[in-house]
C-alpha cells in the first residue's frame, strides 16, 4: 500500500478541475473540453490505485483517511474503501471519461459549465462512495443534486424543467428525512457519526423500524423502487446524454449503496421484519416494470423502465440476505452501470445524427450503420441477461440465491429473462433492422472514431465482466462475508 | 448620599456611535450634494470604530458579563458577538444601497444618520439586562426604522409600507410593554436578572406571571415576525425601497435574537414549560404560512419576506429545544444553534437583497421574479453567487445554509422532539420548491431583459464575497458555530 491519499485525490481532482473549467468562456470550447478529458483521466488514475493495492483478505477499511472537520459536532472527514464501495469509485471514475467524450461535439452551448457540472459531479459521487462519516456522506449525497439539477434544467429537452425540478424535489423528500434518523442516531450513539460505531449500536426493534422507513423513502427513491420510481423516466428523457448516462451509471447506486451501508448493517432487526415488503417491492418492479417496459414508444424512455426493473433485482438480491444474493446484487450493480450507460449512449448517437428518440423514426440502422449496429447488439444482449456477458453474471447469482430462499420469488425474479429479451431485443430489431425506413435514416453515417472509442471501451467491459467475473468478485468477497455478518447478529 | 461613577467602559461603543451620529448630522449639513460621500465614508469609518471598540471592550473585561448603569446595561460575549455581527450587516447594507440610493434621490444625509441610530437602537438591545433598556433600544430602532421605509416620500406604496409598520409596530411595543407591567407586577422588579432570581426564589403569583409572559412573547413575535404576527412583514419588505428592506430584513434579527435570549432564557427561563409550548405553535405556523405562501409570489421581495417567516420559525425550534423536563443540559447546544442560525440567515438575506439591488438600475426596480430570467446568459458569475445564496436558504449542502439547519434540528433531536424536527424538514421541502424556482429562472430560460449589469467595483466585490462565504462557510463551519457556542455558553 501506498502513503499517497489517493482517495481525496479521486475526489478532489475532478472538482478542482471542474471549478478551473468554469473560468473559461464558450469561445475557448476546445481547450475546455481538452482540460476536462486531462481532468477526468486523472481522476482515473487516482482511483486505480485503490485496485491495484486493494487487500483483498479484509473486510476492514482501507487507504483511510481521517480527520477532524467540525469538532461542535464531532463530524470526521472520514474516508476509506472496503471491497464494495471501491468498485463504484472506479465504475464512477471510468464513466465520467466517457461522459466528456460522449459530450465532445454534442453539447455547443455552455462547454464549459457543461463539463464542469461532470467533473464536479464526478468527485461528490466519489465522495459519497468513499465517505465513512455519515453526515460527510450526507453532505456529499446531497450536493450531487446540485450538478444533477442544472445538467437536466440547463442542457435538456423539452420538458426539462418540469423533469429537473421533479428530481430535485422528489430526491430531497427522502435525503431530508435521512438526515433526521442521522441525527436521532448521532444522538443515540451518544455523539457520533462513524458509519462503523453504528454498526455495533443496539437498538430496539421499533426505533429500528422508524429509521428503516426514514432510510428507505431516502435510498428506494434513488435506486429508484416501484412505485417511487416515477422521477426517473420523466430525468431520462429530458436530460443529455452524458446525464442519462451518470444518472442510470452512478446515481441510481447510491440508493442501493445506501441500503448495503445503511440499512443492512445498522438496522438489521428490521431488514429482516421487512424483508418480504422490499421483496415484493422488487418483484413488482422486475415484473410489473419490465411490461411497462415493453409498451414504450420512446427509447430512453424504455431505457430507463428497463433500469428500474434492473434495480428491482439489486434490491431483491439484498434483502435474501445470501452471499449469492448480495455478492450478484453488487455485480449487477457494476454491470447495469456499463450496460446501461451504454445504452443511453447509443441513443445518444442516434438521437445526435436524427434529434428523435421514437423508435417509430427508425428503422434499418445496421444498413447505414453496421460498426454501430454491431456494437449496440452487444449492449442490447447485456441489458437481456446473455451468458458471456456481465448482465448475466449478476442475474444468474441472484436467481440462484433467490430460487434457494423460495421457489416462488426465484420464479417471478427469473421471468426477467424473458421481459428483458423481450423489450430490448423488440426494440434493437424496430430500430436496428428491416428496410431502411425513410429517407433520414438513409442519409445517417456510422460513428466516428471519437464514439467508436467510447463504445468499444464499454463493450470490453461488459464482455470482460461477462468471460472472467473473478477480478471483482474475489474484490468484494470478504467485505460481503462481513456485511452477512453483521445483517445475521441482532441487535435487539 | 454619594455618587458613584457608573464604569462607562462595557458602553464605549454605544458612546463613540452617540457621538459619530450628532457629527454625521452636523458635517452633512453643510456639504453639497456632490460630497455626500463624505457622510457615507463617515459612516463607514464609525461602524469601524464602533468594532474596534467593541473588541478592545471584549478584551478588557476578558469576555467577562460586565454589567453597569446600576446591572441597566451588561457587557458580554454573546453581546460583542451579535454587534460584531450586526456592524457587518449594516457596512455592507450601506455599500449595497449606494448606488441604488443615488439612482433614485434618497442619497441624503437623512439616511446615514436614521441608520446609525437604528443600529444605536439594536445595540442597546443586545445590552440590555433591564426591561426598560430593552424597550428604549427597542423604539430607538423601531422608530429609525419607520422613518427609513418613508423616506421615499414620493412613493405611495412606501409610505402605505410605512404607516401599517408603524401601526402594527405600536401596538406590538403596547403589548411588549403590557406584559413586563404584569412581570412587574408579579416579582416587583424590571431587572432582568432580579426577575430571575424573582421567579426561581420567592413566589410569584404564577397566573400574573404566565398571563404577562404571553404578552412578552406576542410583543416578541412581532419584532421576530413569525406567525400569526407576521402580517407586516410582506408589505414592508414590498413596500420600503430594497435598501431600506435590506436594512430591516438584516442586522435587526440579530437584535430580535438578542432580546428573545434576554427576555426568555437569562429572565424567564424558569418559565421554559410555559414559553417553549408558545413558541411550539409560532415555529410551526410560521414554517406552514411562511413557505406555503412564498410559492404564490410573483415578486421577489415578497417571496422574501415570506422565506423570513419561515426561516425564524426555524430559529425558533432551537430556542424551544434547550429545557427538557427541566434539564438544562441541552440548553447551550440549543441556544448556540439558534445563533449560528440567525447569523447565517442574516448573511445570506444581505446576499440575497443585494442581488436584487445589483440587477436593478435608474428607473427599473429587479423585482419581480421574472427579472431574473436568464440571469446565467447574462452574467454566468452573478448568477453563480445567486444559486450559492438560494441553495444556502434552502439548506442544501455544501452551503453553510444546511448547517444552520442541522445545529437546529440536533438539539431537537436530544430533546425528543422528534415528530417537531419531522415537520421541520418536510416544511423546508417545500421551501426548496421556491428558491429552485429562482434557480430555473436564472438558468433554465432565456433572458427576456438584456441590459448590461455593471455595478461599481465595491459592490461586485463585496457581493462576491457574500456569495463566496456562504459556500467557504458551509465547507468550514466549525469558526462561527464555536464563535456562537462561546457566546451562548458564557451567558
Amino acid at each position: 500500500m501506498t502513503s499517497a491519499p489517493w482517495l481525496s485525490l479521486s475526489i478532489w481532482i475532478p472538482i478542482l478541475f471542474g471549478l478551473a473549467v468554469l473560468a473559461f468562456s464558450d469561445r475557448h470550447a476546445a481547450q475546455v473540453r481538452q482540460i476536462s478529458l486531462i481532468g477526468a483521466l486523472l481522476g482515473l488514475a487516482a482511483s486505480l490505485p485503490l485496485y491495484a493495492g486493494f487487500n483483498i483478505q479484509t473486510s476492514a477499511m482501507q487507504f483511510v483517511e481521517i480527520s477532524t472537520w467540525i469538532p461542535r459536532f464531532n463530524i470526521h472527514y472520514h474516508l476509506g474503501v472496503d471491497g464494495i464501495s471501491v468498485l463504484f469509485i472506479l465504475l464512477n471514475s471510468f464513466i465520467t471519461v466517457l461522459v466528456v467524450l460522449a459530450g465532445w461535439e454534442s453539447i455547443k452551448q455552455r462547454v464549459a459549465q457543461y463539463m464542469a457540472a461532470f467533473l464536479i459531479m464526478s468527485g461528490l459521487l466519489n465522495g459519497v462512495f468513499a465517505a465513512l462519516d455519515a453526515m460527510l456522506f450526507y453532505v456529499f449525497f446531497e450536493a450531487t443534486l446540485i450538478p444533477m439539477y442544472l445538467v437536466i434544467g440547463v442542457w435538456g429537452g423539452p420538458n426539462r424543467v418540469y423533469a429537473a425540478v421533479k428530481f430535485f424535489l422528489y430526491t430531497l423528500l427522502g435525503s431530508l428525512l435521512m438526515l433526521v434518523a442521522f441525527l436521532y442516531l448521532f444522538d443515540k450513539s451518544g455523539g457520533s457519526f462513524a458509519i462503523l460505531d453504528w454498526h455495533k449500536l443496539p437498538l430496539a426493534l421499533t426505533p429500528q423500524i422508524l429509521l428503516f422507513a426514514a432510510f428507505f423513502l431516502a435510498f428506494a427513491v434513488k435506486v429508484p423502487m416501484w412505485p417511487v420510481h416515477t422521477w426517473l423516466p420523466d430525468a431520462h428523457v429530458e436530460a443529455p446524454t452524458g446525464g442519462s448516462a451518470v444518472l442510470a451509471a452512478i446515481l441510481l447506486k447510491l440508493g442501493a449503496y445506501g441500503f448495503i451501508r445503511f440499512s443492512l448493517p445498522v438496522l438489521p432487526d428490521a431488514s429482516h421484519a421487512l424483508a418480504g415488503f422490499m421483496i415484493t417491492l422488487s418483484l413488482i418492479a422486475v415484473v410489473y416494470i419490465g411490461l411497462v417496459a415493453i409498451a414504450q414508444t420512446d427509447m430512453k424512455k424504455l431505457i430507463a423502465y428497463s433500469s428500474i426493473a434492473h434495480m428491482g433485482f439489486v434490491t431483491l438480491g439484498f434483502f435474501i440476505f445470501s452471499a449469492y444474493g448480495i455478492e450478484g446484487a453488487l455485480i449487477q450493480m457494476v454491470s447495469h452501470g456499463f450496460v446501461s450507460a451504454a445504452m443511453f449512449l447509443c441513443v445518444g448517437v442516434m438521437y445526435d445524427r436524427m434529434h428523435s428518440r421514437n423508435i417509430a423514426d427508425y428503422g434499418g440502422v445496421v444498413n447505414t450503420m453496421p460498426k454501430f449496429a454491431s456494437l449496440m447488439m452487444l449492449f442490447a444482449m447485456a441489458n437481456c441477461g446473455l451468458p458471456a456477458t456481465s448482465g448475466f453474471v449478476g442475474e444468474f447469482m441472484v436467481i440462484m440465491g433467490a430460487l434457494k430462499h423460495n421457489f416462488w420469488i426465484g420464479f417471478l425474479a427469473a421471468t426477467t429473462l424473458i421481459f428483458g429479451a423481450a423489450y430490448t431485443l423488440w426494440m434493437y430489431k424496430r430500430v436496428i433492422f428491416g428496410a431502411v425506413a425513410n429517407d433520414h435514416v438513409a442519409a445517417l453515417k456510422d460513428i466516428g472514431a471519437r464514439e467508436f472509442l467510447v463504445l468499444a471501451l464499454l463493450a470490453i467491459a461488459v464482455l470482460g465482466m461477462g468471460l472472467y467475473p473473478l477480478p471483482l468478485t474475489e474484490v468484494m468477497h470478504a467485505s460481503v462475508n462481513d456485511l452477512l455478518k453483521h445483517v445475521a447478529a441482532s441487535k435487539l | 448620599m454619594n455618587f458613584n461613577m457608573p464604569s462607562l467602559l462595557p458602553a464605549y461603543p454605544e458612546i463613540f456611535l452617540l457621538i459619530m451620529v450628532s457629527v454625521v448630522l452636523v458635517v452633512d449639513l453643510f456639504l453639497p450634494q456632490r460630497l455626500r460621500y463624505i457622510t457615507y465614508a463617515l459612516s463607514q469609518l464609525t461602524l469601524l470604530g464602533c468594532a474596534l471598540l467593541t473588541v478592545d471592550v471584549a478584551f478588557l473585561t476578558a469576555g467577562r458579563i460586565t454589567p453597569t448603569f446600576g446591572n441597566m446595561f451588561v457587557a458580554d460575549l454573546m453581546g460583542h458577538a451579535l454587534k460584531l455581527g450586526a456592524y457587518i450587516a449594516v457596512a455592507t447594507t450601506l455599500v449595497y444601497s449606494r448606488a441604488y440610493l443615488a439612482d433614485r434621490g434618497l442619497w441624503k444625509g437623512e439616511f446615514f444618520a436614521l441608520v446609525l441610530f437604528a443600529l444605536m437602537g439594536m445595540m442597546v438591545m443586545i445590552s440590555a439586562n433591564h426591561f426598560l433598556t430593552l424597550y428604549l433600544g427597542l423604539e430607538l430602532l423601531s422608530l429609525s426604522l419607520y422613518a427609513l421605509v418613508a423616506l421615499n416620500r414620493d412613493s405611495a406604496l412606501s409610505t402605505e409600507a410605512a404607516m401599517k409598520y408603524f401601526v402594527l409596530g405600536a401596538l406590538a411595543s403596547g403589548l411588549l410593554l403590557y406584559g413586563m407591567s404584569m412581570i412587574y407586577g408579579a416579582t416587583a422588579t424590571l431587572d432582568i436578572s432580579q426577575v430571575a432570581k424573582a421567579i426561581a426564589s420567592a413566589n410569584p403569583n404564577k397566573i400574573v406571571l404566565t398571563f404577562g409572559l404571553v404578552f412578552l412573547v406576542s410583543g416578541m413575535a412581532f419584532k421576530l415576525g413569525v406567525v400569526p404576527f407576521h402580517m407586516w412583514i410582506p408589505d414592508v419588505y414590498h413596500g420600503a425601497p430594497t435598501a431600506m428592506t435590506l436594512m430591516i430584513g438584516s442586522a435587526p434579527k440579530l437584535a430580535a435574537f438578542a432580546m428573545a435570549m434576554r427576555l426568555l432564557v437569562n429572565g424567564l427561563l424558569d418559565l421554559a414549560v410555559d414559553w417553549q409550548q408558545m413558541l411550539v405553535i409560532l415555529s410551526v405556523l410560521s414554517m406552514a404560512v411562511g413557505n406555503l405562501a412564498a410559492i404564490a409570489q410573483t415578486n421577489i421581495k415578497r417571496m422574501l419576506a415570506y422565506s423570513t417567516i419561515s426561516h425564524m420559525g426555524f430559529m425558533l425550534l432551537g430556542l424551544l429545544a434547550g429545557v427538557v423536563n427541566g434539564n438544562l443540559l441541552n440548553a447551550v447546544d440549543a441556544y448556540s444553534a439558534a445563533m449560528f442560525y440567525v447569523v447565517v440567515y442574516v448573511l445570506t438575506t444581505l446576499g440575497s437583497f443585494g442581488m436584487v439591488m445589483l440587477l436593478s438600475r435608474a428607473g427599473f426596480e429587479a423585482e419581480n421574479l421574472d427579472d431574473f430570467k436568464g440571469l446565467n446568459a447574462r452574467n454566468p458569475w452573478y448568477a453563480f453567487i445567486m444559486l450559492l445564496l438560494m441553495f444556502s436558504l434552502a439548506g442544501v449542502p455544501p452551503t453553510v445554509g444546511f448547517y444552520a439547519k442541522l445545529s437546529v434540528l440536533q438539539p431537537l433531536l436530544a430533546a425528543e422532539m422528534t415528530w417537531l424536527a419531522v415537520v421541520a424538514v418536510l416544511f423546508s421541502l417545500i421551501g426548496a420548491f421556491y428558491y429552485l424556482r429562482i434557480v430555473k429562472l436564472m438558468y433554465f430560460d432565456e433572458p427576456t431583459d438584456n441590459a448590461l449589469i455593471e455595478p461599481s467595483m465595491d459592490m461586485s466585490v463585496l457581493i462576491s464575497v457574500n456569495g463566496l462565504a456562504v459556500l467557504a462557510l458551509g465547507v468550514m463551519p466549525q469558526s462561527l458555530m464555536a464563535l456562537c457556542y462561546i457566546s451562548i455558553k458564557s451567558l
